[in-house]
């Protein structure tokens, strides 16, 4: 992991490279992270490939529910060499969920970004091939996101069934 | 059918050796009147086809090669030799529907692969008889979500062994009741047991085969009988 003082100064390169891309910067046990613009992931990412973050370990997403913009996006990269983490992250409005896709770029990317659609409904531009992964393809609605009906069946022995009346719907 | 043994006579040595010249004189067609008559009784049991080819069937069935998740563990090794399920005949694991006429659902379902459990139970040849086995199959269990659906709501389900996942004990033990069953239920086919005549679905322009000779068993006393016709 790069240090606070790494992370500081890594942003400050992006930020001079790309104008208005990094919004915020966290350094949380010992987890770097930066917080980018939706359309700057790929320059971003394409930079920090520049700087040794060869490989895309993981892409994955998640709701903020109720925080504003709800969902996000994040990117995590691996220097082999030096045994470095970063982690890139963005956030997106469920109203309008479109962000530039990685997988031209990054092929590993496009299985994890087509369970990104599939779970949360984020819509990547310039996918070759944006389907549903895991769920059937006449599937309705993204299950991960927060306001996501639970699903599944009452059944007699449900045990919390008197302190969460209708957990079901 | 109750098939109990018995020791034929004391046991002792003459007794056998009386016993191996009666069989003697009987093949060679010497023995005749009451002792013929008493000899007959001893060793010939008599019952209906229908029952004999039932117990056959309940005594030998085939399951499918067929796990879904962690049950299918516990349903391997069942054929091990700690539950030997051998002993009841079951132990055939075939690898073809077609071949197979037991379905063990080993785990659990979910929505995407229904459909192909339901092909698959579908491809297996009358009779045929499905298990559910887990808490996943029967309720769906700790993953009680969108995701998963239980078995009762696509196919017919004969018995459902409750556990998470059940023991070999407790899977044998469904197996066993099955047997049971199969020997008490003389209707065979599952739209008869569950109420599913009717609700076939053909493809008109495709249609070949008579829907009532669709369920033709190979049984005696099987609930439609007649030839398959082309």
């Amino acid at each position: 992991m790069p240090d606070a003082t790494g992370l500081e100064l890594i942003a400050q390169e992006v930020r001079e490279a790309h104008d208005g891309a990094v919004l915020d910067t966290t350094f949380f046990r010992e987890r770097a992270s930066l917080l980018v613009e939706p359309d700057s992931v790929p320059e971003v990412l394409e930079h920090l490939r520049g700087k040794g973050y060869r490989f895309l370990a993981s892409v994955h997403g998640l709701d903020y529910f109720p925080e504003e913009p709800r969902l996000g996006v994040h990117y995590e990269l691996l220097d082999m060499s030096a045994v470095d983490r970063i982690t890139v992250k963005t956030r997106v409005p469920t109203e309008d969920p479109h962000l530039p896709s990685v997988t031209p770029a990054w092929p590993t990317a496009n299985h994890q970004e087509r369970e990104v659609y599939d779970m949360f409904g984020v819509i990547f531009e310039g996918h070759p091939d944006l389907r549903r992964i895991l769920m059937p393809e006449d599937y309705e609605g993204h299950p991960q996101r927060r306001d996501f009906p639970i699903g599944g069946e009452a059944i007699l022995f449900t045990y919390n069934e008197p302190q969460l009346p209708g957990w079901w719907e | 059918m109750e098939i109990t043994r018995q020791q034929l006579g004391t046991g002792s040595r003459e007794e056998f050796r009386s016993r191996q010249l009666l069989a003697r004189q009987m093949l060679s067609g010497e023995l005749d009147g009451p002792e013929l008559d008493q000899y007959v009784e001893e060793r010939v049991l008599t019952t209906t086809l229908d029952k004999a080819a039932r117990w056959a069937l309940s005594n030998a069935m085939f399951p499918a090669t067929f796990g879904l998740a962690c049950c299918a563990i516990e349903m391997m090794s069942i054929v091990g030799a700690r539950v030997d399920v051998a002993r009841f005949g079951f132990e055939a694991f075939r690898a073809s529907p077609r071949q197979a006429d037991l379905l063990i659902l080993s785990g659990r379902v979910s929505i995407k692969m229904a459909p192909v459990v339901r092909r698959i139970y579908e491809q297996m040849l009358e009779p045929k008889w499905a298990i559910a086995m887990g808490a996943c199959s029967s309720s769906m269990g700790v993953f009680n979500n969108y995701a998963i659906v239980p078995a009762d709501k696509f196919m017919p389900v004969d018995v459902h062994v409750p556990g998470c996942p059940p023991r070999p004990e407790a899977l044998m033990h469904g197996i066993l009741k099955l047997r049971t069953m199969i020997q008490k239920r003389p209707d065979l086919d599952w739209r008869t047991r569950y109420g599913g005549r009717g609700t076939e679905e053909f493809v008109e322009s495709e249609l070949q085969v008579d829907p009532a000779a669709a369920h033709t068993i190979g049984v005696p006393g099987g609930t439609a009988r007649g030839t398959t016709n082309a």
